[in-house]
C-alpha cells in the first residue's frame, strides 16, 4: 500500500498557503511535518483527510488489494480537538466511535488499558484532565483498524511519560504496516521517520 | 447509524437543558397569550390550535442552530464528514435529525395536550392539533437542519437560522393549522390538509438532509 | 534526498481572468443597456397612460403595468440566482457567486415593488390592503427568502466561504417558485388567475397587452442593467478586499516546505 501526495497546494481564501508538496509513503513508513505556526501543517493534514479541497494536486492511496480506495476512508484523523462528548462517559464515547467507524480492531477495555485509563471508563469525559482527554482521543486510533494515521499535534497536552508511550504506539502501528503522518512542533521519538519541514517565514 | 442516534439522544437527555428549555419556552409562549388577548375563554378556544402551533414552531427553532455546531466545536463533525464513504453524509444528517426530533420535538408534542387544556380547547381540537404537531414538527427539524448546516460556521447563527428557515416552515404551519381547524369546524376538511402536511414532511425529510450534507461538506474548508 | 523548495506563491491568474474579461465586456455593454431600458420604459409608461381604462376597474387598472412586470421579475430574479447557484456548486465559477450576491437585493426590491403596488391595487379592488391568500402569501414568503439570503451573505465576511452555503440556500428556496406561479390555479384565491402566460393564449385585450409587454421588456432590461452594475461593484469590492488581505500577508512571506529523510 502506498500513500501518494502529488503536487499538493492549498488555498484558504487569501492566497496559497503552501504548494508543490509531493511525497509518497509505503507500508510501515512515517512522516513528521514540522514548521512554525501558520505555515500550513494543519492545513496539509486536513487536505489529506479530505476535509479541505486542495487548490491543486491530489492526495490518494494506492492499494494493490483494493481494500482501501479512498484516503479519507483509510485514515484515522486525530485533530487538535478530541472529538469526544463531555456529557457522555469515556466508554460511551469510545463505543460510539467504534460502532460508527466500522472494522473494529480492539475491545474498548483493552484500548483503555493500553493508554492506562481503564479506571475512568464510567466517568463522564468532562471529568478528565487535559492530558487524560488526549490519551483517550489517542486510544480511539486503536479502536478500529485504519492503515493511515493523520495526526495533528497529537502530543499536545501530554506529559513526558505519555509522550514516550504514544511514540511506542506509533512505532507499533508502523511495525504492523501502517502509515503515519504527524504534524507537530514537538519531536516524536520514533526513528526512521521522514521529515517535511515548512520553512521559516521569509521576509517579503 | 443507530449508534449515532443513540449517542445524540443520550446527549440530548443528559446534558440537561436542551430538552427541558424547549418545553419551558413552549409553556412560556402559551402562557403569555391569555395575557395578550385577554382571558376570553371562547376566543382562546378558537385561536388555540394556531397558538399551539406557533409556540411549538418557535420552540423547535430554538435549539436548531446547535444541531451541528456542538459537533463542530468538539471536532466530531470532521470525523462524521470523513466517514462519508461508509455513511453518506445525508444519512448521517438524517440520523441526527431523528435524534434531535426525538429529544426536542416529541416532548413538545407530548405536552401539547396539557397546554391545549390551558387554552380551553375542545377534546377534538386538542386531539387534532396534537396529531398535526406529531406529523408536522419533524418537517421543521429536517428543513432546520439545512439552515443549521448553512450557518454552522457562524458563531452566533441562532437568529439567522430562524430567519432562513421561517419561509420554509410557513407552508407546514399553514396546513397544520388548517387541518387542526378542519377537525372542529364543520365544512372544512381535516384529512386533505393533514395529508398535504405529511407530504411536506416527507419532502423535507428527503431534501433537508441532502442540502444539509452538501453544506456541511463545504463547511470544513 | 534532495530538498524541494517551493517557488514564490503564484498569483492565481485563472481566478481573475474571467472577472477581468467580464469587467471589460460589461463596461462596453452597460451604457447601451441602460439607454435602451430607459427608452423602452419611457415608451412603456407613455403607452400605459394612454391605454384605455378598464370598464370595471377604471383608472386603477394602470397599476397593473407596474405590478405585473415587477411580480414577473421578482420570480425571474430568483431564477437568475438559482441558475447562478448551480454555477457555483457545479462549476465553481467565480462570477456565479458574484451574480447571486448582486441579484439578491434587486430581486428583493422588485418583490417589494410587486407587493406594494399589489397592496395599492387591492385597496380599491378588494376593499383591503392585504389578504392572506395563496398568491400573496407565497410572494411574501419569496420576499422573506430574499431577505434571509441577504442576511446570510452579510453574516459571512469571507465571500469565498460564503459562496457554497448561500448557493445551497438559494437552490433549496427554488421550491417556492412553482408554488407562487401556480398558486392562483391550485387554490381558489382572491387574486385573479394568470391572464397573459397560459396555454390557450392571453385573455387580456391587446390594447392592454401591448403596453404591459413593453413595460415587461423595459423592466427586464432594467433588471439586467442593475444586475450588471451591481456585479461590477461586487467584483471591485472583492478585489480591494483581497488586495488588503494580501498586503497583510506580505509581511509574513511564504512558507517553504522541505522534505528530507
Amino acid at each position: 500500500m502506498k500513500l501518494v501526495v502529488d503536487d499538493l497546494a492549498a488555498d484558504r481564501g487569501s492566497g496559497l498557503i503552501f504548494e508543490n508538496i509531493g511525497f509518497s509513503l509505503g507500508d510501515g513508513e512515517g512522516l513528521v511535518v514540522t514548521g512554525p505556526n501558520g505555515a500550513g501543517k494543519s492545513t496539509l493534514i486536513r487536505a489529506m483527510a479530505g476535509l479541505l479541497r486542495p487548490a491543486h494536486g491530489t492526495a490518494r492511496i494506492e492499494d494493490e488489494t483494493g481494500e482501501w480506495t479512498d484516503l479519507a476512508a483509510a485514515s484515522h484523523y486525530l485533530g487538535p480537538i478530541n472529538a469526544m462528548k463531555p456529557a457522555l462517559t469515556v466508554r460511551e464515547n469510545l463505543a460510539f466511535w467504534q460502532a460508527f467507524a466500522g472494522k473494529p480492531a480492539m475491545a474498548i477495555d483493552e484500548v483503555q488499558q493500553t493508554v492506562g485509563l481503564e479506571h475512568t471508563a464510567d466517568l463522564p469525559f468532562s471529568y478528565l484532565s487535559t492530558g487524560q482527554r488526549r490519551r483517550i482521543a489517542i486510544a480511539k486510533l486503536l479502536l478500529n483498524w485504519r492503515p493511515v494515521w493523520l495526526l495533528d499535534e497529537p502530543t499536545s497536552g501530554l506529559d513526558a511519560a505519555s509522550e514516550r508511550h504514544f511514540a511506542g504506539l506509533v512505532r507499533d502501528h508502523m511495525k504492523a504496516g501502517g502509515i503515519v503522518v504527524a504534524a507537530t512542533h514537538l519531536p516524536i521519538a520514533v526513528d526512521g521517520m521522514k521529515r517535511l519541514t515548512f520553512g521559516e517565514a521569509l521576509p517579503a | 447509524m443507530m449508534a449515532l442516534i443513540l449517542r445524540d439522544i443520550r446527549i440530548g437527555v443528559r446534558a440537561g437543558g436542551g430538552m427541558l428549555i424547549g418545553i419551558l419556552f413552549f409553556l412560556a409562549v402559551i402562557t403569555v397569550v391569555p395575557f395578550g388577548v385577554g382571558p376570553d375563554l371562547k376566543l382562546l378556544a378558537r385561536i388555540g390550535p394556531a397558538i399551539l402551533w406557533i409556540g411549538a414552531l418557535l420552540a423547535s427553532l430554538l435549539g436548531l442552530d446547535r444541531l451541528f455546531q456542538a459537533d463542530r466545536e468538539d471536532g466530531s463533525l470532521d470525523l462524521l464528514i470523513m466517514a462519508g464513504h461508509e455513511h453518506p453524509l445525508a444519512l448521517t444528517v438524517f440520523a441526527k435529525c431523528v435524534a434531535h426530533w426525538l429529544t426536542t420535538g416529541l416532548p413538545l408534542v407530548i405536552v401539547s395536550p396539557a397546554l391545549g387544556l390551558l387554552m380551553n380547547m375542545e377534546p377534538a381540537a386538542i386531539a387534532a392539533t396534537t396529531a398535526t404537531l406529531l406529523a408536522g414538527t419533524p418537517a421543521i427539524t429536517f428543513i432546520g437542519a439545512t439552515g443549521a448546516a448553512i450557518a454552522v460556521a457562524l458563531p452566533r447563527g441562532g437568529l439567522l437560522v430562524s430567519v432562513m428557515v421561517l419561509p420554509f416552515v410557513i407552508p407546514v404551519l399553514i396546513f397544520g393549522v388548517m387541518a387542526a381547524y378542519g377537525a372542529v369546524e364543520d365544512p372544512a376538511p381535516f384529512l386533505q390538509p393533514f395529508l398535504l402536511m405529511c407530504a411536506l414532511t416527507l419532502f423535507f425529510a428527503a431534501l433537508g438532509p441532502l442540502a444539509a450534507g452538501a453544506a456541511l461538506k463545504g463547511s470544513s474548508d | 534526498m534532495s530538498d524541494t523548495i517551493a517557488p514564490a506563491r503564484r498569483f492565481s491568474l485563472t481566478a481573475l481572468a474571467n472577472p477581468t474579461r467580464f469587467l471589460s465586456y460589461s463596461g462596453k455593454i452597460l451604457p447601451w443597456l441602460g439607454g435602451l431600458s430607459a427608452i423602452i420604459l419611457i415608451v412603456g409608461l407613455y403607452m400605459s397612460f394612454t391605454a384605455p381604462a378598464d370598464y370595471q376597474q377604471g383608472i386603477t387598472v394602470r397599476i397593473m403595468y407596474v405590478h405585473v412586470p415587477a411580480a414577473w421579475l421578482s420570480m425571474m430574479g430568483y431564477m437568475v440566482m438559482a441558475v447562478s447557484a448551480l454555477g457555483t456548486l457545479i462549476w465553481r465559477h467565480p462570477l456565479a457567486d458574484v451574480s447571486i450576491k448582486a441579484a439578491a437585493p434587486i430581486g428583493a426590491a422588485f418583490t417589494f415593488l410587486a407587493l406594494a403596488t399589489g397592496s395599492l391595487w387591492g385597496k380599491p379592488m378588494w376593499g383591503t390592503w392585504w389578504v392572506w391568500d395563496a398568491r400573496l402569501t407565497s410572494v411574501f414568503v419569496l420576499f422573506l427568502m430574499y431577505l434571509g439570503i441577504i442576511a446570510l451573505q452579510r453574516a459571512m465576511d469571507d465571500p469565498v466561504k460564503a459562496a457554497r452555503p448561500v448557493a445551497i440556500l438559494v437552490l433549496v428556496g427554488t421550491v417556492n417558485i412553482p408554488i407562487i406561479k401556480f398558486s392562483v390555479n391550485w387554490w381558489n384565491t382572491l387574486h385573479q388567475p394568470a391572464a397573459v402566460i397560459r396555454m390557450d393564449g392571453p385573455t387580456i385585450d391587446p390594447s392592454m397587452l401591448w403596453p404591459l409587454l413593453v413595460m415587461a421588456v423595459g423592466f427586464t432590461l432594467l433588471f439586467f442593467f442593475m444586475h450588471m452594475v451591481a456585479m461590477r461593484t461586487e467584483i471591485w469590492r472583492r478585489r480591494i478586499a483581497s488586495m488588503r488581505r494580501a498586503s497583510a500577508r506580505e509581511q509574513r512571506g511564504a512558507a517553504k516546505p522541505v522534505l528530507a529523510e
